[in-house]
């Protein structure tokens, strides 16, 4: 998912009667469906989860205007060009948005980005892979933000206020990227015989990375279950990921195209698809910065903050000008 | 090919590239809100091109779309300013060339608002709005850093300093734009000047910038005849619908 | 690497919508200085044609109610039922009131 991994603090989840009687009151809350908002009293753990959580979820939007971005000049049409240029400006929005809700927290937005750009935060796996082809544009929009809004959806019902009221901005607006997606696809899968193959060789390459998207297995996880008692993370990786499964595979179908899982198949008695693992030891490379565009994705974002310096310490100058003369008169 | 099309063209070739031209921020701005601002400035010179160039095309009524004229021309063929298909070089010189072409397009499309075309008093009133808006965005930045810091003063200077020779030339009529405005189509260009100037001059007072006085004046853009870079910018938007002619997106 | 140097202020954005209700908080954003904020405010939260009127505070400006208050704030408004029109029981024959 756009946060992957997130380590929740401490070993576990304690059982109501071990929790000190704030811990227990702040516990019951959720437990109520309350939301928590910044002034509120909440733990540590809770409040540093979040910080991680938001902050990673925010850093993949911003690293997700690459690979995207990567097509705005070469998109086939001008209307194309303009539908492109619209969702990824959004994306720009979904970070700002996201940000703004971390900063309730007691984090800067520019000690979150010195954090990504440090290497001490993560992004998605997913926007470490590369767009080569115009049918990518197709398939990131229609796989990769399928994939995320599974996870956006549940996730406006967070128990943290300011996330949750980020998340129902963000899902209003992301409905239209999948569908674009889609749209770019359904062209492709019915255009020529090159455009055909190309949407082929863009689901080929997307399907498995897009799996990955979800994490692995967390069914074990004390993380997780720490995160799901607070209500910051809503299901299990295995839930989603089955889930997107079973909403993906008949749009291949209408596609007409061919899932590249050799062994995926439906399974009747659990109403749902049996289908392959994607390689986690990949999925483990790319987080460890090893991905093919790992690199190029952070030299983008640091250079477009180190060049940009100039422009946000100007305008600030000129304020700071304007204000004192204000002051003067 | 009549006057009526080339002046279209003019206006459709010229926000085409300079949409262009600003959708190479998206992602890579110096804060979230300008890469945010500066999509929604390229969408809406996308937005105008189409206009322009969907006009220019029924015009010619050759069969040819707006699309067909964006991606299946050649260089020689583009009819837009020189100053528009320079490169973005950086955050400075990026907004520098906005204000300079929004002072222009914001007098143009006033003056278009009025002309004897309807078609193109319509489009005219609808991409004012749009303009006034840039007008004044473009204007604030190039005076706030101007005015900033040390730094992003000498950067305002040089990118001014850059763009100088290319302002002329949207100001120089040629027989096609004398046509146009004898027929009440197009206003005289000439004529744009003086309120163009009186603008800039108060905008670069406060930005405490130094306007150039070297009055040279590069031309060629509206007769096709274009720098280095337009081929590459062409190479990169066209590349899909020339390497599969034919194909539907 | 740059250091972090002086980040743009917060504010607070409040849009009044279509349909003449009241300004709503929106959402935040950085900028440096009230003009630019409202610019920033325009292309960030209008992109789908929110709004016909925009507010921006800066966050510093606003005094917020805490927590800790909540139960003297708010509580003691809960047994002024009478205040609601629902309270009182108008026979039917009176007729629409």
């Amino acid at each position: 998912m756009y946060a992957q991994m997130v380590k929740s603090t401490g070993s576990g989840v304690k059982p109501l009667d071990e929790m000190s009687p704030q811990e227990r009151a702040f516990q019951e809350r959720i437990d109520r469906g309350e939301k928590i908002e910044p002034k509120d009293w909440m733990p540590d753990g809770y409040r540093k989860t979040l910080i991680r959580q938001i902050g990673q979820h925010a850093h993949s939007e911003i690293v997700g205007q690459l690979p995207e971005g990567n097509w705005i000049t070469r998109a086939p049409t001008l209307e194309r060009k303009a539908i492109l240029l619209a969702k990824v400006q959004d994306e720009a929005g979904h970070g700002l948005y996201l940000y703004c809700a971390a900063e309730t927290l007691g984090v800067s937005r520019d000690e979150l980005t010195m954090a990504l750009l440090e290497g001490r935060m993560k992004y998605s796996s997913i926007f470490n892979y590369p767009t080569l082809t115009w049918a990518d544009m197709g398939a990131v929009g229609w796989l990769v933000d399928g994939a995320a809004i599974m996870n956006q959806v549940p996730l406006q019902r967070t128990s943290y206020g300011p996330y949750a009221r980020a998340m129902v901005r963000i899902c209003k607006e992301e409905s239209f990227h999948q569908r674009q997606g889609f749209d770019i696809m359904m062209k492709m899968a019915k255009g020529t015989e090159a455009q055909r193959k190309m949407a082929q060789n863009a689901l080929d390459r997307f399907w498995f990375p897009a799996l990955m998207m979800f994490g692995p297995s967390d069914k074990d996880s004390v993380h997780s279950a720490q995160s799901m008692a607070w209500r910051i993370k809503m299901n299990t990786n295995d839930e989603l990921r089955q889930k997107f499964v079973d909403q993906t595979m008949p749009q291949i179908d209408y596609l007409g195209l061919t899932c590249p899982d050799p062994d995926i198949a439906w399974n009747a008695d659990k109403g749902g698809y049996d289908f392959s693992e994607p390689d986690w030891s990949e999925f483990f490379d790319v987080l460890r910065g090893n991905g093919p565009c790992n690199a190029d994705r952070m030299q983008a974002r640091r250079k477009a903050w180190e060049d940009g310096a100039w422009v946000r310490d100007g305008l600030m100058a000129h304020a700071a000008k304007k204000s004192a003369q204000m002051a003067a008169e | 090919m009549t006057a009526l099309f080339e002046g279209l063209l003019r206006l459709g070739d010229t926000t085409l590239i300079l949409s262009h031209r600003v959708s190479e921020w998206c992602g890579h701005a110096p804060a979230l809100e300008e890469d945010i601002a500066l999509a929604n400035t390229a969408l809406d010179l996308i937005g105008q091109a189409q206009m322009w160039l969907g006009l220019a095309a029924e015009v010619e009524g050759a069969g040819r779309s707006a699309d067909d004229l964006a991606y299946l021309r050649d260089v020689w063929e583009f009819r837009n300013f020189l100053l528009v298909e320079r490169p973005n070089v950086d955050f400075g010189h990026t907004i520098m060339r906005q204000c300079l072409f929004d002072q222009w397009n914001g007098l143009m499309l006033n003056h278009l608002s009025g002309s004897t075309d309807d078609r193109i008093a319509a489009i005219a009133q609808k991409a004012a709005k749009e303009a006034a808006y840039h007008t004044e965005r473009s204007a604030d930045l190039v005076i706030a850093l101007g005015d900033g810091t040390k730094e992003s003063h000498a950067r305002m200077q040089s990118a001014l300093d850059a763009f100088w020779p290319y302002v002329g030339e949207m100001f120089t009529a040629d027989p096609v734009d004398t046509e146009l405005a004898r027929d009440g189509v197009f206003p005289d260009l000439a004529s744009l000047r003086a309120p163009w100037d009186a603008r800039i001059n108060e905008i670069f007072a406060s930005a405490t910038l130094h306007k150039p006085d070297s009055a040279f004046a590069h031309q060629g853009g509206k007769s096709g005849k274009h720098t280095e870079h337009l081929g590459h910018l062409l190479t990169t938007m066209q590349w899909l619908q020339r390497a599969y002619p034919g194909a539907t997106w | 690497m740059t250091e972090t140097r002086s980040e743009w202020p917060l504010w607070e954005v409040f849009i009044r919508g279509q349909h003449g209700l009241s300004h709503r908080h929106v959402g935040s954003l950085h900028a440096a200085d009230a003009k630019m904020a409202m610019h920033h405010a325009r292309d960030v939260y209008t992109r789908r044609n929110e709004g016909v009127s925009l507010w921006v505070v800066p966050a510093a400006a606003i005094t917020a109610s805490a927590p800790g208050d909540k139960g003297p704030m708010f509580e003691p408004s809960n047994d002024k039922v009478y205040r609601h029109p629902d309270f009182f029981d108008i026979p039917d024959d009176v007729g629409p009131m």
